[in-house]
């Protein structure tokens, strides 16, 4: 049988990849990628524990992760399509129209 | 090793490759493939988990749902025949550094910690009618604050994503 730490190994592995995705990646929808990849780790950490502590609220809080996931895909999706519509680029550096 | 272990190691190799893919792809169209073996490899090892119904909500929420969304998004944002879709990487020494410091710190801390496993196999009873007893019972107002969360997200897209009718009269003439 895999023991639990396997399972969070990985998900630490996923976290982290998300994490480089958001840092060096300078197209807003590889960042949005790299946030989903983040969310994905979380999930799998959350249903590791579930399972290997007996309880069923860790799936259930994957589910409010994957409400809150599909919500922010929509919206993030929507302001991506508004802003290139606007700037015609997605360089997130370019993109500093809230900097003052 | 047991069919079980070969599993495992199968979908979590599956899983860290796509996400580097994702990540570290030059072209944006790689990216969004390679994503969709990250979630089959999730919704995999959820399935070893024995949490059969997180694993088919994977499967139907995000390859269904959200990776659609990413492909159309990708489609509408990329001019498809210029060199627009390599996107450049920068500071990839610190990254990498940060990458090492997040992923040891965070393996540290889970294989350190002593956590308090059940002794034996995990349960192998479908989850199903416990989840739908917990959200109705227990997180019931979670639940329905997440299908008001939805509700919105969904309408604020489509105000944001929608062309301004007034900048644009022609068109919505046409239309």
């Amino acid at each position: 049988m895999i023991p639990l730490e396997y399972y969070l190994s990985l998900s630490a592995v996923l976290f982290a990849t998300g994490v480089i995705g958001v840092l060096t990646r300078r197209n807003a929808i590889i960042v949005f990628m790299s946030i989903e990849l983040m969310l994905n780790a979380v999930n799998l950490s959350l249903v590791a524990f579930s399972q290997y502590l007996g309880s069923t609220t860790g799936q259930v809080l994957v589910f409010f992760v994957m409400a809150v996931a599909a919500a922010e895909s929509a919206i993030g999706l929507a302001i991506i399509i508004a802003l290139f519509r606007n700037k015609q680029t997605l360089n997130i550096d370019e993109l500093n129209l809230l900097k003052w | 090793m047991s069919l079980f272990d070969i599993a495992f190691y199968f979908f979590a190799l599956i899983t860290v490759a796509s996400a580097a893919l994702v990540v570290f792809s030059r072209n944006i169209i790689y990216s969004a493939f390679a994503l969709l073996f990250t979630f089959f490899g999730v919704a995999g090892l959820y399935a070893l988990l024995g949490a059969d119904f997180v694993a088919v909500a994977q499967l139907l929420i995000y390859v269904g749902g959200i990776l659609v969304l990413l492909l159309f998004g990708v489609m509408l944002t990329t001019k498809l025949v210029s060199v627009d879709m390599k996107t450049g990487t920068l500071q990839a020494l610190p990254a990498t550094l940060l990458f090492a410091a997040v992923a040891g710190a965070l393996s540290g801390v889970y294989i350190i910690t002593d956590w308090n496993v059940l002794a034996g196999a995990p349960d192998a009873a479908t989850t199903a009618v416990t989840i739908g007893d917990m959200f109705l019972t227990t997180w019931l107002l979670p639940f329905e604050i997440a299908s008001v969360v939805l509700l919105v997200a969904l309408v604020g897209a489509a105000m944001i994503a929608r062309r301004d009718a007034r900048s644009k009269p022609t068109q919505q003439a046409a239309l």
